[in-house]
């Protein structure tokens, strides 16, 4: 006996068995996302009150850049609504617009995590620093005319490694001053000012990376696991552009499947971004 | 009585149907294989070797635990050579190696034996039979899932022998105490236990989305959901815990990977000193973060232990009693309830973390609604047996020694669940006389019921019934020497956690016949050890020596998968089954025999 149902619609339920599946298997992502935005809110309501990164534990707001945010929301979106129209076509016996859609959703795809590695590299280059004075400047630095990133030297003991290297005083771009939402001040008198500041006034100093603050550890993992989530679909949707799309010719009705079973989580993948970034970027 | 004629022996080989037929190779057929049957074989015997393993590690715990600082007999040089003198000097094992064999004697047994022996193995052969699926409805991806859980398998057994051992903050890892136990090394233990984790979450979840589509795609025409025995609603119920309930863990896993590896604060909080330094992160995170993601997989977890389990009974009982589930249809709602409220429970692991007593007494509530159910099952299945003519066999003796040994460890979890008297039960060898009662002489007992039962299904052979009678008797006897015991010793106050059983405190006012205790828990241990030896005589010189089974049905069972050539070939079934009838049409008045297949048009 063979396996019924691979892809015509068992009567009773209306359904194929991969679609079944790929509803299936959303529903546990929705508890994985679910647990993580838990986890964030958890995370964030018991973060003490108060201004970071003057409160060192304090909740940051403000960090993340909301124009590039709002962009790679814009390219999401776009790729969710070519999905569809890619399946569309093949609907319409329109293999050749099929594949044209197809390219298009993927090539945005790449676009996302193009702009995504931009924002992650930027924030990598960008330091807290806090000084032997109790303020605190952010901002990124210049080490002997270099950029480091991922340095992060918790406590007086480690920066003082810094003077092992013969390093006395790097250079901090200082951030703008934010009012207490996290936005810019209109007519901050800091704007980009650069600073020097000796390596013996350096209480810690640390990128923008989840050793930081628990707010960069659960940006960075959301995001990434998301970003993960993107790749692998681009590249199940653009294996079906192409060399899986001999299908097309042997069982169009199995391959109009695949490409709805692919659109489904695509459209799961652009909907945890749709509420991943009002969330972190937003809130 | 005979079977009829409609179900005379036939075997796989005489059935080589028509298409040319190539036989495969030993990799293809045994080792990548996307034949449910041979998945499900795969994961019995791996699973079964685990659970040995498992039992082997409590043994030298007991051993330890009886007998402090005493080299172990005959293990305890091995355990130098292979784990290193740090660990096992002189053949004595030392507090570190008694964490990292409690930490991974739960892991193994719940993650990598109990939960694959009934989902992967019993739930694989049997599921796809019982509905009159020819296979499952993504074989591939079946196949995906054994091998993760088997990678799974092998991070986890090679973490014994990473520098500073396996993991050794107990199957629960809670942080912080889990991503500091090892400062010095950041691949430890633990590490390997995270790794190990998300693969075999990665297993589960490719299990329990097949599972279910199986059973919502490929049941059988005629086989409605009201005609789909016990056992396939239990795995049914089951796969929606396994999806919903383990990703929140893969989430966390994460988490505490991410602490571990890149020195985040997720579950570290402000201030955390170790051995009388400042631990250098930034802190902020919450401990109790860790707890509730890993208790909302951990509470559905327990169901996923003990539904399919009493799948299994419910099959083999009204088999062997000849007569129809009692209540089936309460049964199945109430396995709905289960699997629902089992959501809704988990912070009563918690009563003592200091989350507020509001939140103490919803989650005090839905866990006396939770046993509603439970017991509703457990009626049915005793008012099953009245009047009925009971067949005394090893499968039966098995599930119905089951329902009193589930009943004692259901009803003892009843004081853990409130939480006054939680305040004083946390944490001793109480929790560990109710868990295990649940699930040692509990589910254990429904997995030998099990194999007895289908056994000459799967190879045509029936098991030694004087052997499975020894095993029975055995097993029943020393199971509560050993588990008994825990609730005097959890009553008297006696901590779970303790290396040396509790040595410490004595002569300071402790009764010292709670300590003698553990001598008669580690001596009933090793003679439930023995009494398994008659099993697997059994198990073994049964697959080539049993005797042949002179039927397809040798019990005289009426669900679909009796109505296989035994065994079933590849593709199951010769000709289209159909459900005519629901599963447990036993004793029908006016039937010709006691027994009506659901498959019998008439």
């Amino acid at each position: 006996m063979e396996i019924p149902y691979t892809y015509k619609a068992r009567p009773d339920t209306g359904l194929y068995n991969a679609k079944v599946g790929i509803w299936l298997f959303l529903a546990s992502e929705i508890m994985l996302f679910g647990a993580l935005f838990s986890a964030y809110i958890l995370l964030r309501v018991s973060a003490p009150l108060g201004f970071w990164p003057d409160v060192a534990l304090a909740w940051p707001r403000g960090l993340l850049n909301i124009p590039i945010g709002t962009f790679n929301t814009a390219v999401l979106i776009t790729s969710s609504v070519t999905v569809v129209l890619a399946w569309a076509a093949l609907k319409m016996n329109n293999f050749a617009r099929f594949r044209v859609y197809m390219v298009i959703t993927v090539l945005c795809a790449f676009a996302f995590l193009g702009i995504k590695s931009f924002e992650y590299n930027d924030k990598f280059s960008h330091y807290v620093i806090r000084l032997q004075d109790g303020k605190a400047l952010t901002g990124h630095i210049e080490v002997d005319g270099k950029h480091p990133r991922f340095w992060n030297f918790s406590d007086q003991w480690s920066v003082a490694k810094l003077a092992d290297q013969k390093v006395t005083k790097i250079k901090v771009e200082v951030d703008p001053e934010r009012d207490m939402n996290g936005h810019v001040k209109a007519h901050g008198s800091h704007d980009h000012e650069v600073r020097e500041v000796a390596v013996s006034d350096i209480v810690s100093l640390g990128s923008y990376t989840p050793a930081t603050h628990p707010f960069f550890a659960v940006y960075f993992l959301i995001t990434a696991l998301h970003g993960l989530h993107v790749l692998g679909g681009a590249l199940v949707l653009g294996y079906f552009a192409f060399p899986g799309a001999k299908m097309w010719k042997s069982n169009p009705e199995q391959f109009i499947n695949r490409i709805e079973v692919g659109g489904l989580f695509w459209h799961f993948v652009d909907l945890v971004w749709i509420f991943l970034f009002p969330v972190v970027y937003l809130l | 009585m005979q079977s009829t004629a409609s179900h005379a022996h036939t075997s796989a080989t005489d059935s080589s149907h028509g298409h040319a037929h190539h036989e495969p190779g030993f990799f293809s057929k045994y080792i990548f294989s996307t034949d449910h049957k041979v998945i499900g074989i795969q994961y019995g015997v791996s699973s079964l070797l685990f659970l040995l393993f498992g039992f082997f590690l409590m043994l030298v715990m007991r051993f330890q635990l009886a007998y402090p600082g005493r080299a172990v007999p005959l293990v305890g040089p091995l355990l130098e050579t292979v784990l290193g003198e740090d660990m096992a000097k002189g053949g004595i094992v030392g507090g570190d190696l008694y964490n990292s064999f409690g930490a991974m004697h739960g892991t193994i047994m719940v993650f990598l034996a109990i939960v694959p022996v009934l989902f992967g193995a019993f739930g694989n052969y049997v599921t796809p039979l019982q509905i009159g699926a020819p296979d499952m409805a993504f074989p591939r991806l079946n196949m995906a899932s054994f091998h993760c859980y088997f990678l799974g398998g092998v991070v986890m057994f090679a973490s014994f022998f990473t520098p500073g051992g396996a993991a050794r903050s107990g199957w629960t890892s809670y942080s912080p105490l889990a991503s500091v136990t090892d400062l010095a090394n950041r691949f430890d233990g633990q590490t390997y236990w995270l790794m190990g984790m998300v693969l075999l979450i990665t297993s589960s979840l490719l299990g329990s989305v097949n599972f279910i589509a199986t059973i919502i795609q490929l049941r059988c025409r005629g086989m409605s959901w009201m005609r789909m025995p016990f056992f396939v609603w239990a795995q049914f119920v089951t796969g929606f815990l396994l999806l919903l309930a383990f990703p929140p863990l893969e989430a966390a896993g994460l988490m505490q990977l991410m602490d571990n590896l890149f020195g985040s604060s997720f579950f570290l909080p402000q201030g955390l000193v170790v051995s009388g330094s400042p631990l250098p992160v930034s802190g902020g995170g919450s401990p109790l973060l860790w707890q509730h993601l890993f208790w909302f997989l951990g509470h559905p977890e327990v169901y996923v232990l003990i539904l399919p389990a009493i799948g299994i009974v419910a099959e083999v009982i009204s088999n062997n009693i000849r007569k129809p589930l009692w209540g089936y249809k309460s049964m199945v709602y109430a396995a709905m309830s289960i699997g629902f409220l089992s959501f809704i429970v988990w912070a009563h692991h918690m009563y003592l973390t200091g989350m507020g007593t509001k939140v103490a007494t919803f989650f005090q509530t839905t866990t006396m609604m939770i046993s509603i159910p439970s017991v509703i099952i457990l009626t049915a299945l005793f008012i099953s047996l009245w009047g009925g003519s009971i067949r005394f066999n090893s499968a039966s003796l098995f599930a119905l020694s089951f329902l009193p040994m589930f009943g004692i460890g259901g009803l003892t979890g009843l004081p853990l669940g409130f939480n006054a008297s939680d305040i004083f039960l946390h944490d001793s060898y109480y929790v560990i006389g109710h868990f295990h009662y649940v699930v040692a002489p509990g589910t254990m007992f429904a997995v030998f019921a099990g194999i007895y039962y289908w056994f000459p299904k799967i190879t045509g052979r029936h098991m030694n019934e004087l052997l499975g009678k020894l095993h029975w008797a055995g097993s029943l006897f020393f199971m509560n020497c050993v588990f008994a015991p825990m609730f005097i010793q959890g009553f008297k106050g006696m901590s779970r956690r303790m290396s040396d059983g509790g040595t410490t405190y004595f002569g300071q006012g402790v009764d010292p016949g709670v300590l003698k205790l553990n001598n008669m828990i580690l001596w009933s241990a090793i003679g439930l050890g023995i009494c398994q030896i008659p099993f697997i005589i059994n198990f073994f010189s049964s697959i080539f020596a049993g005797k042949r089974v002179t039927s397809d049905n040798p019990w005289q069972a009426t669900t679909l998968e009796w109505a296989t050539p035994t065994p079933p070939p590849h593709g199951n079934f010769l000709q289209e089954p159909v459900a005519y009838r629901g599963p447990y049409e036993y004793s029908v008045p006016g039937a010709k025999t006691d027994f009506t297949p659901q498959g019998d048009k008439n």
